[in-house]
């Protein structure tokens, strides 16, 4: 059957183009591969390559020719036991290129006027989850005061010995026992298989990290802070997140990354930033920012167990503080469901991670003051709990959001625009966002205290929103 | 190939002559000696034959890629694999396949290809329908099979070179036996991450074959006005990786490599680190023009080294027809045809498919 040679798209934007040469002439012999004419766009010369064996029967564009239309038939290839003469007399078919002549619709790519399906439809969101609740905790169950440190090292080695494929990577996790301390125990009990120490290296153990969940095994990849993840944010963003979407499905990534995040104390600019918004703007991840003990094992035995890859934020300065963690066998809690910490009626102050202590904090003065603040603590940056803080602002009418971090397209920007969208005619003042100075981290101690949130800071914040 | 300036080989050097014992550097260029004793693989005729077969699908499903793309069928970035057959299959033929995993960038076709997946759904993921391997959502650079162990399919340059640490990491935990195949391009050879991942692999001595597939040019950069050490297999050295320099444009070549460095990972030696010369004759990517070399040098690489021409030859000699191998291609045509039909007509992906697959779980 003869051929046409039709005019190339050389790139996705090509509309037309110009014939400049035709290296090939009409009766020659053409193998695959051959290079038969030179075509000019708007930004280069491309080669015209051959990808059919035959014999050039008839050129039907002139060399020279501007504005050629892609899909313009430009020449005929007569095909094995073909006659050139006669395939040279054959009009060519003036039909556009995405259509042929068995009468299927256009085929444009994007508009979704598909052969085999109806019009296209509309697009629905994603799937809500149903409701979860945190499981109830039996009556009865006592209660131990641990630090937020144990409660973590706690979630990993319970997690280890109910999965073998659970493994932590990361500096200095196994020997020295975590640079924080998190660690400490655990390649005594698992071992150096279970417990491996990298090099400084943030960029490959990341990778090497992800590649080992796209293997098979769960990792818990820990970065001694966020601030170095910084060198390995490629792979938990382009290979861990996207890689189930990209996949159709097929490639699951459950790995966890954790470490502390945030402002420490006076370790100056470089190592002190507030990571949550960067991760909780990616599809894909999962993003949980914890405060106390229970919240902090109990939402990381689930960040294990999730088949999602998660970015799991800790506080440096919470690590030492100790709260209440039942005393159970198997203590863990949803993920993407945020915790009222603080029933109030008068005004909601929602934050997350170290802002939750200061919240609670200004809850009490505002308490002495009689004003009522309910704290909500978000405890997952992605998925982020609307309804809870839509529930709590249709009770109270009044919100703040107190957020260790800068305030520019931040978490609180983010409650704000829910809050605009969706609880529009609860509001009865502006919200406010309480985050921290939109500066670099200064190290001198005045300053430094200058540019973080404080508690009188959401104190006055609150009174502002309730016009007191 | 006949690129570079001859190199003192190995095999020149001093340490040849001391016993490995004495040598320190021993494990270094051992491999390369034990390729060289015999560098080409002794295949059976019904093994030449189906690598010519293999090789033959890649160039012709390539074609008919490139082909699609000028119709506007194929969008954004499409990077085709013609001249580069050998590497993929004599890689991946000496694969156990119910083991060993593979993962590689952005240039994935033909490696996708060469585990016998079906064109069709290989096509339809470039053209972006839902009967894609990955539902059309992935296109021309993400493209994995689970099932057959290949891991992607990956577009940023060098990333998939610590993805397969991790992978390799994996089969050294569950002590599976199986081995990982990273590939990456001489361009990848110059990102950070690749030399971190060469020293995690050494020191924890993890069953990888690193892969470099030099095709010379690194979009429209040449390897010598990127790279100081054009001679990618040394760049192990510093880790103490052995190093193995193949003919990427011979098929039985690279299948001899193969041979010889998955054994010594195998064997729980470590990685190695091999480079494959080969030459891709198209741009980068499909609107490259290909501007920063000229039409004689791919002419040269076309007419004198072309992998699936070298083999046919081979055929020849070993007394196969002209019309064996034409029946061979006309075969292999019809079914390329039969995919980008395919391709062309199944539908795209419904409005539905925009939210599925972010999360496994829900929340």
């Amino acid at each position: 059957m003869a051929i046409e040679l039709k005019m190339p798209a050389l790139s996705p934007t090509m509309e037309e183009g110009t014939l400049a040469k035709w290296l090939k002439s009409e009766g020659d012999a053409i193998e695959p591969g051959d290079i038969i004419a030179e075509i000019e766009t708007d930004k280069a010369t491309m080669e015209f390559e051959a990808i059919d064996e035959g014999t050039l029967a008839k050129i039907v564009i002139d060399e020279g020719t501007e504005n050629v239309a892609v899909g313009t038939v430009i020449a005929m290839l007569a095909g094995e036991g073909e006659d050139a003469g006669d395939v040279a007399e054959a009009e060519p078919h003036e039909t556009p290129v995405k259509s042929d002549d068995k009468g299927r619709v256009d085929d444009v790519p994007g508009e979704g006027k598909d052969e085999g399906r109806d019009e296209p439809g509309g697009v629905s969101g994603p799937t809500e989850a149903p409701r979860v609740e945190d499981p109830a905790i039996p009556e009865g169950t006592s209660f131990t005061q641990i630090s937020v440190r144990e409660a973590l090292r706690d979630a990993m080695a319970e997690e280890m010995r109910a999965d073998d494929r659970v493994f932590v990577m990361g500096e200095e996790v196994a020997e020295y026992e975590g640079a924080y301390k998190v660690t400490q125990g655990l390649l005594d009990e698992f071992g150096p298989k279970r417990v491996i120490d990298t090099p400084i290296t943030e960029y490959g153990f990341a990778g090497i990290g992800t590649g080992a969940a796209m293997g098979g095994l769960r990792p818990i990849v820990e970065f001694m802070t966020f601030n170095f993840a910084m060198q390995a944010i490629d792979h938990i963003v382009n290979s861990a997140a996207k890689t189930n979407y990209m996949s159709g499905g097929q490639m699951r990534c459950p790995v966890v990354f954790r470490g502390p995040n945030g402002a420490a104390s006076r370790v100056g600019a470089q190592h002190s930033q507030n990571y949550g918004p960067w991760y909780a703007s990616v599809p894909g991840l999962i993003v949980i920012a914890p405060y106390d003990s229970a919240d902090a094992k109990g939402l990381l035995k689930a960040a294990i167990r999730t088949e999602d890859p998660v970015v799991f934020l800790e506080n440096e300065l919470v690590y030492g503080r100790s709260f209440d963690v039942p005393d159970l066998d198997d203590h863990v809690l949803p993920i993407g469901k945020a915790r009222i910490v603080r029933e109030g009626k008068d005004a909601t102050i929602v934050s997350y991670s170290i802002g939750v202590g200061l919240a609670l904090e200004a809850a009490e003065t505002l308490a002495e003051e009689g004003i009522d603040a309910e704290v909500i603590d978000l405890r997952t940056l992605r998925p982020l709990d609307r309804q809870t803080v839509l529930e709590s602002l249709a009770k109270t009418n009044r919100l703040v959001i107190a957020e260790e971090g800068w305030p520019t397209c931040s978490i609180a920007s983010e409650i704000v625009a829910i809050c605009m969208e969706d609880g529009f005619d609860d509001l009865d003042a502006p919200v406010l966002r309480v985050c921290n100075e939109d500066v670099p981290l200064p190290y001198a101690a005045n300053l430094e205290k200058l540019a973080i949130i404080d508690a009188p800071r959401i104190v006055e914040a609150v009174k502002k929103v309730c016009y007191v | 190939m006949a690129k570079k300036p001859a190199a003192k080989k190995p095999s020149d050097s001093a340490a040849k002559t001391a016993a490995p014992s004495e040598d320190p550097d021993f494990i270094l260029h051992s491999l390369q000696e034990e390729f060289e004793a015999a560098k080409s693989f002794d295949a059976s005729d019904e093994q030449m034959l189906e690598f010519y077969r293999q090789m033959l699908l890649i160039r012709r499903f390539e074609e008919k890629a490139g082909q699609l793309y000028g119709l506007g069928l194929i969008g954004g970035f499409c990077h085709l694999y013609i001249g580069q057959e050998a590497v993929a299959i004599g890689l991946q033929s000496a694969l156990d396949n119910d083991k060993d995993s593979v993962i590689t960038g952005y240039r994935d076709h033909g490696h996708m290809l060469a585990y016998g997946l079906d064109p069709k759904v290989i096509m339809a993921e470039l053209t972006g329908r839902e009967a894609g391997i990955s539902k059309g959502k992935g296109g021309s650079m993400h493209m994995f099979s689970t099932e057959h162990k290949f891991y992607g399919g990956h577009g940023i340059v060098g990333a998939q070179v610590a993805l397969g640490g991790g992978l390799a990491l994996a089969h050294q935990y569950r002590d599976d036996g199986g081995i990982c195949l990273a590939y990456f391009g001489d361009g990848a050879a110059n990102q950070g991450q690749v030399y971190e991942t060469f020293n995690m692999a050494a020191l924890w001595n993890l069953p990888i074959v690193f892969v470099v597939e030099d095709n010379q040019y690194a979009m429209g950069t040449s390897t010598k006005r990127s790279s100081a050490e054009t001679r990618f297999y040394r760049r192990g050295t510093s880790f103490r990786i052995p190093g193995m320099e193949v003919d990427g444009m011979n098929v039985l070549e690279v299948r001899a490599a193969a041979e010889v460095a998955f054994k010594h990972v195998r064997e729980g030696k470590g990685p190695v680190l091999m480079e494959c010369n080969t030459y891709r004759y198209r741009g980068h990517s499909m609107s490259d023009p290909a501007k920063y070399r000229t039409r004689e040098e791919v002419q040269e690489q076309r007419d004198h080294h072309d992998p699936i021409e070298r083999l046919k030859a081979t055929l020849v000699g070993a007394g196969h027809g002209e019309d064996q191998l034409k029946q061979i291609d006309k075969d292999i045509r019809k079914r390329v045809a039969e995919a980008a039909d395919f391709a062309e007509s199944s539908p795209e992906p419904g409005p539905d498919e925009l939210y599925t697959d972010v999360l496994v779980e829900r929340y």
